[in-house]
């Protein structure tokens, strides 16, 4: 009973930071004639529910592509149409065809800050305080406090309630997804994860673990027994439920294809703005964005990603383990947001989720992750004018991971989960003791370096010369650590074997 | 990276809540701010600007000075601070200024003088023992009390989105109560006349610590069942007492009793012509007085028991600030509201053992 009162107690400290943060100011506001990611949303509502679906992805005298035309699966384009019937309910002027182009007021943005928090305490929410209570192996208070330290993870809540999006709902249905995956309610758990998909293609990042995992189920199964069942009963969920999604715009050839060329723009380069990827990083050094071809870039790309996940999701396949699982979204997903095309700073955040699973097992690393994952988005939330939300809400995550968690009291090779790994490492070089020392050095590097560039940042103006310099120093820091991390991350995977498990029943 | 883990682990609760509350402070800092933002600032600007024989003169701005001395002085502190954020809020002329400067000082002045209310607080579980006290943390009532005081929400309300310094008042409030429980008689009766100087509406519970002091502190024994024994009176006890507190008003009111203004400040202090509830009414008994009064008027008009052309209309309930004259039952005055609120303490007190 007193579990329920301090989950309750939790969430709805969780839902007061939320709501706090989303009185602050959104994407592009007051900023015409583009506006922002705030304008994109209301503009979609303003599309779906005047135009029918047949217009909604195609350039037409109604709806101008070039003004934030939809590119996004279907799931997203229906619930802006949900949306905006509450909107014209309450006052059509919001969602009126051409004339409500960047509306801004007070009663307009309540409305707005209001259906992310509905559409987050309705799908994620549930999720996060579902997965902490079915943690296994720990007390009711330290399940208590994961479920604070993943509540009040910043760049979530930054992005969804300060700069302007609804990634709660794909995140949500993944976590739904990971759930079922993990619990063996497979086909709940692949229905939730489809659902995912067609909310923002974004979580492809997510689909290879999740694809891995099963096929490996089902190999463990026996293929030509239960196995084959479960694959065919899998196979039949995935495409029964994007049948689903997609249903109007399966009519037409041309309709399905339109939507797929507005979900993947392989027209546009390898990446754009400032993120914190390989390329980004690399083009400070030399600007493969002009030199190579644009099919080359794309193949590069594609075999840098797939060769750092391969093993990993190979691992995965042949040992199919839910703590396996948690491991591989997140390297899978890293390697994605590293060296993908088109990534998006925003992505990290299909990063984060995983890594807030495996909060309790690494809490050390995976609270470091998530504050450099937080100060990757720096440019972004500066230029929303979200600075002092940020701070208060790092300090607020660090705070209770430090005191949840005891952080820095778990810094021993047992703890970083790389007992084996230094122990393989130990058979060549037997002086290799120290590396909790260096991941400890390490961290201190880390968010110095954050801190003082956050501080630049806000305080000094950037030299003529180089008016980026700020966002592209916050990028290449931060590529450095996820690159760390993706290593650290690998390593886990691979070096977890049967060795560590019986290692841990022997002490 | 051991020390960090000493700092962070545990019995550290009490500075978690503290920092937890503080953020959230911190968070609150765009929301919604009352006409009391514009009260406080005009305040800097008039402590700052103005000598202080102007300061319970000034009336520019219709929200004229009327707290006591002691809280003058502290905005005149503040607004030595306030020149580095916003020259321009120091302007008496500047009528509801509030650039963005403007409201993160301010804002920032209240969680930084909460630091005082969040020491009282760890001063008053200092004086709890939880001999009852569970093994569990959220059992412990210093714990219970902590999270109570420092995340109170009426508190966080009223100081941090209507905007005024209460946290920093009440923690004076309860470093002096914890100063009494820890039968530091002087040092707890002067932070309350102290208090009282800064804000007169304490006046409330000055006879409970009157009362308190006089028993507890002048009478120095008992008898053995516990009851109060006369002759352990002492007069030098009482006389201290008395010299705090004339010296501290002496030190608030000097200034203003050598410029002759005493009764303009007082009149400042005790409106009593802004009538008997304010604006907004206070769940108080003159409340139910007042509705009672309004629904026997329109009974009574209902009824034709009264005559239409004497009553005036609804300025009771119209939100305006002055004085006023019931229409069915009798006017209160002033006098009257105090002969009530004396029966109302000591009648309980007149029937139970010294």
């Amino acid at each position: 009973m007193e579990k329920c009162y301090l989950m309750t107690a939790v969430v709805l400290l969780g839902l007061t930071v939320r709501w706090t943060v989303s009185l602050n100011s959104y994407s592009g506001a007051g900023k015409p004639p583009m506006f922002g990611d705030y304008e994109a949303q209301r503009h979609w509502q303003e599309i779906t529910i005047n135009l029918p679906i047949k217009q909604w992805y195609f350039n037409g005298s109604d709806n101008n592509l070039q003004y934030w035309g939809l590119d996004y699966p279907p799931l997203t384009a229906y619930h802006s149409l949900l949306c905006a019937y509450v909107a014209k309910f309450i006052n059509p002027d919001w969602i009126a065809l051409h004339t409500s182009r960047g509306y801004e007021s007070q009663a307009h943005k309540l409305f707005m800050r209001a259906t992310v928090l509905i559409a987050d305490l309705l799908i994620y929410i549930p999720a996060v305080v579902l997965y902490c209570s079915c943690l296994k192996e720990i007390s009711t208070k330290k399940k208590i406090a994961n479920a604070l330290c993943i509540l009040l993870y910043p760049g979530l809540i930054l992005i969804d309630y300060g700069h302007f999006q609804y990634n709660s709902v794909s995140l949500g249905f993944a976590l739904w997804g990971v759930l079922g995956v993990s619990y063996d309610w497979d086909l709940l758990g692949s229905l939730a994860f489809c659902l995912a998909i067609n909310y923002k293609q974004m979580e492809l990042y997510h689909s290879l673990p999740f694809f891995c995992f099963l096929l490996g189920k089902c190999f463990k199964k026996g293929l030509k027994g239960k196995g084959l069942v479960l694959l065919i009963k899998l196979a039949c969920t995935v495409v029964a439920s994007f049948i689903l999604c997609w249903l109007p715009f399966f009519t037409e050839r041309e309709q399905t294809l339109q939507v797929l060329r507005r979900l993947f723009p392989v027209d546009r380069g390898l990446f754009e703005d400032k993120v914190a990827n390989i390329w980004c990083t690399f083009s400070v050094f030399l600007k493969i964005r002009d030199i190579l071809p644009h099919h080359i870039q794309i193949m590069i790309s594609f075999c840098f990603t797939f060769l750092s996940l391969l093993p990993a999701c190979i691992k995965l396949t042949l040992h199919p383990s839910p703590k396996g699982f948690k491991f591989t979204l997140v390297s899978c997903a890293l390697s994605f947001f590293l060296f993908s095309f088109q990534v998006h700073e925003k992505s990290i955040l299909l990063v984060s989720l995983p890594v807030c699973l495996v909060l309790r097992e690494i809490p050390f690393m995976s609270t470091w992750f998530l504050l450099v994952s937080t100060f990757s988005m720096l440019p972004l939330l500066l230029k929303d004018e979200l600075l002092m939300p940020s701070v208060v809400t790092v300090m607020a995550f660090f705070i209770a991971c430090a005191t949840s968690f005891s952080i820095f009291e778990k810094t021993s090779e047992e703890d970083l989960q790389l007992k084996s790994f230094s122990i393989s490492v130990r058979k060549y070089f037997p002086c290799f003791t120290f590396l909790p020392r260096i991941i400890q050095h390490l961290f201190l590097i880390s968010v110095i370096t954050m801190v003082l560039l956050t501080l630049m940042a806000v305080t000094l103006d950037p030299p003529q010369k180089l008016p980026d310099l700020f966002s592209v120093l916050v990028c290449f820091v931060s590529c450095l650590n996820f690159l760390f991390f993706l290593v650290y991350f690998n390593i886990i995977i691979m070096w977890d074997s049967k060795n560590g498990r019986n290692q841990k029943k022997i002490n | 990276m051991a020390a960090l883990g000493a700092a962070t682990g545990g019995g550290s609760w009490f500075s978690a809540l503290a920092l937890g509350v503080t953020l959230l402070k911190c968070l609150l800092i765009p929301t919604y701010r009352s006409t009391d933002f514009e009260v406080h600032r005009n305040w800097l600007a008039i402590t700052h600007s103005l000598p202080i024989s102007q300061w319970y003169y000034e009336a520019t701005s219709e929200w004229t000075l009327d707290y006591p001395p002691f809280f003058a002085w502290f905005e005149y502190a503040l607004s030595h601070v306030a020149r580095y954020f916003d020259q321009e809020m120091l302007n008496v002329r500047n009528l509801n200024y509030s650039s963005s400067r403007t409201l993160l000082f301010q804002r920032f002045s209240v969680i930084f003088t909460d630091t005082l209310f969040v020491y009282a607080v760890h001063e008053c579980c200092k004086c709890i023992d939880g001999k009852k006290a569970g093994k569990e943390l959220t059992e412990k009532p210093k714990f219970i009390l902590s999270v109570l005081l420092l995340w109170n929400f009426g508190l966080l309300i009223v100081d941090h989105i209507h905007f005024q310094y209460n946290g920093f008042l009440s923690g004076l409030m309860l470093l002096s109560i914890a100063r009494l429980f820890q039968k530091r008689h002087m040092e707890g009766a002067f932070l309350f006349a102290v208090l009282l100087h800064f804000k007169h509406i304490y006046l409330y519970v000055a006879p409970a610590y009157g009362v308190y002091l006089l028993r507890s502190y002048c009478f120095t024994a008992n008898k053995p069942d516990g009851s109060i024994r006369w002759n352990s009176f002492s007069f030098l006890r009482l006389i201290s007492l008395g010299l705090i507190v004339f010296l501290v008003s002496a030190l608030s009111l000097g200034p203003f009793l050598a410029l002759n203004q005493l009764p303009q400040v007082f009149s400042r202090l005790f409106p009593f012509k802004r009538g008997l509830c304010h604006a907004y009414w206070a769940p108080n008994f003159w409340a139910l007085y007042s509705a009672l009064d309004k629904v026997l008027s329109i009974i009574g008009l209902e009824l034709k028991l009264l005559d239409p052309s004497k009553i005036p209309r609804a300025s009771m309930t119209s939100g305006l600030v002055q004085q006023f004259q019931h229409t069915v039952l009798p006017s209160v005055t002033p006098l009257a509201t105090l002969i009530c609120t004396l029966i109302a303490i000591l009648g309980p007190e007149a029937f139970s053992d010294v």
